[in-house]
């Protein structure tokens, strides 16, 4: 059937040619924060700018919002006491939205013991382990997930805040060196799509600029929430390159670069995405 | 499945004034269309039917099908004459049915 081929492709170069022109007037709406002095961005913008109508007003509307469920599964886990220790979460830390409060904000963080920095799942189970001496969650349980969800919704509106200097600097080195490498067959790097490109239209959906202020997300496409590193898991896997583990030093150090990236952005989560 | 559903409705309303409710609960809706790792279908498990009454009388219902997403989000109107309770009924496949109830006050 050569007429149909003929409507696909012109259906395509019709795309194609949309999808480059456009890009400079949808910019215009997305409102973003300036960067500050040395920044790769000049107007750093969330994720929430580029999705549609309707997938922000589920995010902003906190009943709506199935994220919800998650930060209030999590508040009731806040306060059982697990572990030989006798302990709960609110044994040590009392209430979450006083003593949580920025705290989501500025991971990862530096770990003076282990020499390196830590993220909010690590730091979660790390107290699990040592303090309440309980079974540690595993990555991308719904345990561990809700908990992430709970502790960083405590910095709602706060803006991103990670440090980046002192002993951090080599690992701000390192995420920077795996965002700007060319992963997998096809061959595309961090870069490539998020600073590049970002604004553009592409597999039916429009580029952000990878900001991660609004994570953990709920997914629309997973209907559940959807941690950073299974992301960063995610993205990697449609470049065709194998993926890092979650939770790895090099995820860790990306995690720390693409913070950077947002700096200054409020904390979305929950946020709503596709 | 033991969480609590969200619902939000005003707590006062003036007599015969029709108002918003909005109910969220946490649901899988596992559509009984998709395979697990080993090539098995993995079983419908899915909200099926909903339900509201006000004092006993039926508001609003529901039939739900296996393409809505997890979470199902409900939203509906319904006239208020009286003080009373709204009372939330989200049956299960397998029988169960997770309940809620939210009262209403008629503002003086």
């Amino acid at each position: 059937m050569p007429y149909r081929h003929v409507g696909l492709l012109a259906a395509v170069v019709a795309i194609t040619a949309l999808a480059g022109v456009p890009a400079a007037a949808q910019d215009a709406g997305r409102k973003g924060i300036p960067a500050p002095p040395g920044h790769v961005f000049k107007t750093i913008i969330s994720g929430y700018e580029f999705r549609t109508k309707e997938t922000r007003a589920v995010q902003d509307d906190d009943l709506e919002n199935p994220g919800f469920l998650a930060v209030e599964r999590a508040a009731d886990v806040w306060k059982k006491v697990e572990g030989s220790e006798g302990k709960s979460c609110m044994s040590c830390h009392g209430e979450a939205e006083k003593s949580m409060k920025g705290v989501g904000a500025a991971m990862p963080k530096w770990d003076d013991k282990l020499k390196k920095p830590v993220n909010l799942e690590q730091r979660i189970n790390m107290c699990r382990s040592e303090h309440m001496k309980a079974e540690p969650w595993a990555f991308k349980s719904q345990a561990l997930t809700d908990m992430t969800t709970f502790v960083r919704y405590q910095s709602h509106g706060m803006p991103v805040a990670v440090k980046t200097d002192g002993p951090m600097s080599p690992w701000f080195e390192r995420g920077k060196q795996i965002y700007y490498t060319r992963y997998g067959q096809l061959d595309l790097a961090c870069a490539s799509c998020h600073e590049r490109n970002n604004g553009k239209f592409m597999r039916a959906d429009f580029l952000s600029q990878g900001q991660t202020n609004g994570f953990p997300t709920y997914r629309l496409r997973d209907q559940r929430l959807v941690p950073l590193h299974e992301r960063f898991e995610g993205c990697m896997f449609d470049v065709r390159a194998e993926p890092f583990k979650p939770l790895s030093d090099e995820f860790l150090a990306l995690e720390l670069y693409v913070g950077w990236r947002g700096i200054g952005l409020p904390v979305e989560t929950p946020s709503v995405r596709n | 499945m033991a969480d609590k559903p969200r619902i939000k409705l005003p707590k006062e309303a003036t007599k015969g004034e029709i108002i918003q409710i909005k109910t969220l609960v946490s649901h899988v809706m596992e559509s009984g269309q998709r395979k697990d790792a080993q090539g098995k279908p993995i079983p419908r498990k899915i909200i099926n039917k909903f339900s509201c009454e006000f004092n006993g009388k039926p508001v609003f219902a529901c039939a739900l099908e296996p393409a809505i997403s997890a979470n199902p989000y409900i939203q509906f109107t319904a006239r208020v004459d009286e003080d009373g309770t709204f009372k939330f009924a989200w049956t299960d496949d397998d029988g169960t049915v997770i309940t809620a109830e939210e009262k209403i006050a008629i503002k003086a």
